[in-house]
């Protein structure tokens, strides 16, 4: 096996620097790109992870420490890809600093954006004060800045804000938002005990181990209330609370309710700074903007592109141990391939 | 509220509106609601502006309350609007403005349908050629006529002689501003502003002085709703809509309401008459209602028309109280005086609201 096998990684977030990590161990030299100042994409802003609650610095340190004390990696932040083309058994990089990178494989580890929740413009992110998002609240509970309210007494969760949306251009499930939303209104109430807490869903997508219970804890320990309806509204009132507007299914009524803050549930959208890269790389991308796999069942990493690799989120909504999972098969499939170049 | 929010939507919805050269269409029912509002349409944009509208007396309703009735199919109401479309093209013009919101909402809806089905097209030039012999083009450019006041707002300002200030606060008068239903709903990229924080009316009112209200029903239907009022049995269910309406908006205490739909400005000031004789409520100051008016009307007043040559006094709602805050001189004594002081007769007065 040749040690000195360049492997580029596109995107130093959870995938990229658990590829990193796995990479090293097998003896090749990762190279991450990240085009933030820090590695940890998402993680970054998040302060406690679904479902056991784990403080998300805790592992992205975990994560970051591996990479950095491992002298194997190398990591450009604040770079990004401005040209890459494919040379007979590797690819030529080069990056918007200047350096140029030789490498024998790529795996690309783009993520996601979040979707832009002043687009479903009847919500009012971005027009009222008290409408933020999932990742604002996140931001607030990891101590940044503050929430527009002080001592919230409604309180109000939207799922889906922009998934499962034909309107929003997305079709998809973000995924995580569900118990996201079912997370952060346990930990709303447990700072705002006597705040009453609302969840509009369409329905709720608990599939993973200990979520059902985060739900039933939720309703029965923290008495959250779950209305199976969307929000078709929201203005301001002239205290400058919010009106809200939903239809309750299950009652088969609409229902109007004055909050203090509204929290959308912002899903996952195709990353929109790895267009240039994906374009020159001629990646095949399915409807929702998400790359393709050339075989999500049994070579999930792997792309029709020699070479080529991916894993997390750039191919659709994903937990974050399913991301640290595709991380390790993405490196598993990378041994392999070069394995198979040299013999 | 954050306001840069809203500019930044403003900014997305901006639609081509044409400076000149239209083929103007009046609604059925406006004239007879508020007489004046058109004819001060092409009194400002032909005289005031200079401006080329063209309009014709063969030009029909364009279907659109026998439509949203339900009362007529969708290929009779395009065939309609195929005629109006081929008088259009007969007169020599490309650029085409409604009136009417809801002939805007179904002109748009016809001329997208038949984008999507060039098939249904053809087969309304066949039912416009069997039954009338005429030929159509579709319209280059599709405006509401609310557009084209919009476009000329701060032209208007400058001509202006009143603006929407209170005289004597010196502050500006508090607007409501409603959007006829059919007005962008349907197509948000077709109205100025979108459909969720429309710009048409609110730039109006920034460009005349006034402050616009955003209260919490402000998306909803004014109570006209067709079927809502159309049958007899649900008007009820009407009147319920436009009480919501003034029950929200109520707080931010308006000084007016300027509306861009037949429909609305008539149910937004006569069901305050209902509600005044229901619940002996009124929404406005010192038992008057909240005066409510056409954005031509508006417009006639902040160029300095005289009240009761707008058509005025067929309100329901009095509009002296707007009058004298914006320092408007009128003559009370002319207010039922028709063509050359013809006594029209006094109507007889509510029991509740307070009227001039």
């Amino acid at each position: 096996m040749n040690r000195k096998k360049n492997i580029l990684i596109a995107g130093a977030g959870p995938a990229g620097l658990e590829a990193a990590y796995r990479l090293s161990m097998m003896g090749f030299s990762p190279i991450l790109v990240e085009k933030e100042e820090m590695p940890g994409g998402h993680l970054n802003k998040w302060d406690r992870l679904f479902p056991e609650r784990e403080a998300a610095d805790e592992i992205l340190e975990r994560l970051l420490s591996r990479v950095k004390n491992d002298v194997n990696i190398k990591i450009f932040t604040s770079s990004y890809i401005e040209q890459i083309n494919e040379l007979n058994d590797s690819y030529n990089v080069i990056l918007s600093t200047g350096v140029t990178i030789i490498a024998e494989a790529v795996l690309i580890t783009t993520g996601f954006d979040l979707f832009n929740a002043s687009r479903k413009e009847e919500y009012g992110y971005g027009i009222y004060e008290r409408v933020i998002t999932n990742a604002d609240l996140e931001s607030w509970f990891k101590g940044n800045g503050k929430i527009p309210v002080e001592n919230p007494q409604s309180i109000g969760f939207v799922h889906c804000v922009g998934s499962r949306d034909e309107k929003a251009g997305n079709r998809h499930c973000s995924k995580v938002c569900c118990v996201t939303a079912v997370k952060q209104a346990i930990e709303i109430k447990e700072i705002f005990p006597h705040a009453t807490v609302y969840c509009f869903y369409m329905d709720l997508r608990m599939f993973g181990r200990h979520y059902e219970d985060m739900y039933l804890e939720a309703q029965q320990k923290h008495g959250i209330r779950f209305i199976r309806g969307r929000v078709s509204e929201v203005s301001e009132n002239k205290e400058g609370r919010l009106v809200v507007k939903a239809e309750d299914t299950l009652a088969g009524k609409p229902v109007k309710a004055t909050m203090d803050l509204l929290v959308l549930m912002a899903g996952m959208t195709r990353p929109a700074s790895s267009a240039s890269l994906y374009e020159q790389l001629d990646l095949s991308m399915d409807e929702d903007g998400f790359l393709r796999q050339s075989d999500a069942i049994l070579n999930g990493q792997s792309n029709h592109r020699k070479g080529i690799f991916v894993a997390g989120a750039c191919t659709g909504p994903k937990t974050l141990p399913d991301t640290i999972h595709e991380a390790d098969s993405a490196a598993m499939a990378i041994y392999e391939y070069l394995n198979r170049m040299t013999v | 509220m954050i306001y840069e929010g809203k500019k930044k939507i403003w900014s997305e919805y901006q639609k081509e509106i044409p400076d000149d050269h239209y083929f103007y269409v009046r609604s059925c029912i406006r004239q007879n609601f508020f007489p004046a509002s058109e004819k001060m349409f092409l009194e400002i944009v032909r005289n005031r502006l200079g401006r080329d509208f063209h309009e014709t007396e063969h030009h029909t309703t364009c279907g659109g309350i026998a439509y949203h009735s339900d009362a007529i199919p969708q290929e009779t109401v395009m065939t309609i609007i195929a005629r109006q479309f081929a008088l259009m093209t007969e007169a020599g013009y490309e650029n085409y403005v409604a009136s009417c919101i809801t002939s805007f909402g179904l002109y748009t809806e016809t001329i997208e349908s038949w984008k999507h089905f060039p098939d249904l097209e053809a087969k309304i030039r066949e039912h416009l050629w069997k039954t009338c012999r005429k030929e159509f083009k579709v319209p280059k450019y599709l405006a509401h006529a609310s557009d084209i006041i919009y476009k000329y707002r701060n032209l208007i300002a400058s001509k202006a002689r009143y603006k929407l200030i209170n005289v004597k606060t010196g502050k500006p008068l508090r607007v409501v501003e409603h959007i006829g239903c059919h007005y962008a709903k349907m197509f948000p990229s077709k109205g100025v502003g979108g459909a969720e924080y429309p710009y048409v009316l609110a730039g109006m009112i920034e460009s005349w002085g006034g402050e616009i209200i955003d209260y919490p029903e402000r998306r909803h239907c004014c109570g006209f709703g067709f079927r809502q009022y159309l049958i007899k049995a649900n008007r009820g269910y009407s009147m319920s809509n436009t009480h919501k309406k003034f029950e929200s908006m109520e707080p931010f205490k308006p000084d007016m309401i300027i509306t861009n739909c037949p429909g609305c400005p008539y149910f937004l000031d006569r069901w305050q008459y209902v509600i005044s004789e229901l619940e002996g409520k009124t929404y406005g100051e010192n038992g008057y209602g909240i005066p409510v008016f056409t954005y031509e009307e508006v417009a006639g007043l902040v160029l300095g028309y005289d009240p009761w040559d707008l058509g005025l006094q067929m309100h329901q709602v009095a509009v002296e109280p707007l009058l004298d805050k914006m320092g408007i001189q009128y003559d009370p004594s002319m207010k039922y005086k028709g063509n050359e002081g013809r006594d029209l007769g006094m109507p007889e007065m509510p029991h509740f609201l307070k009227c001039c």
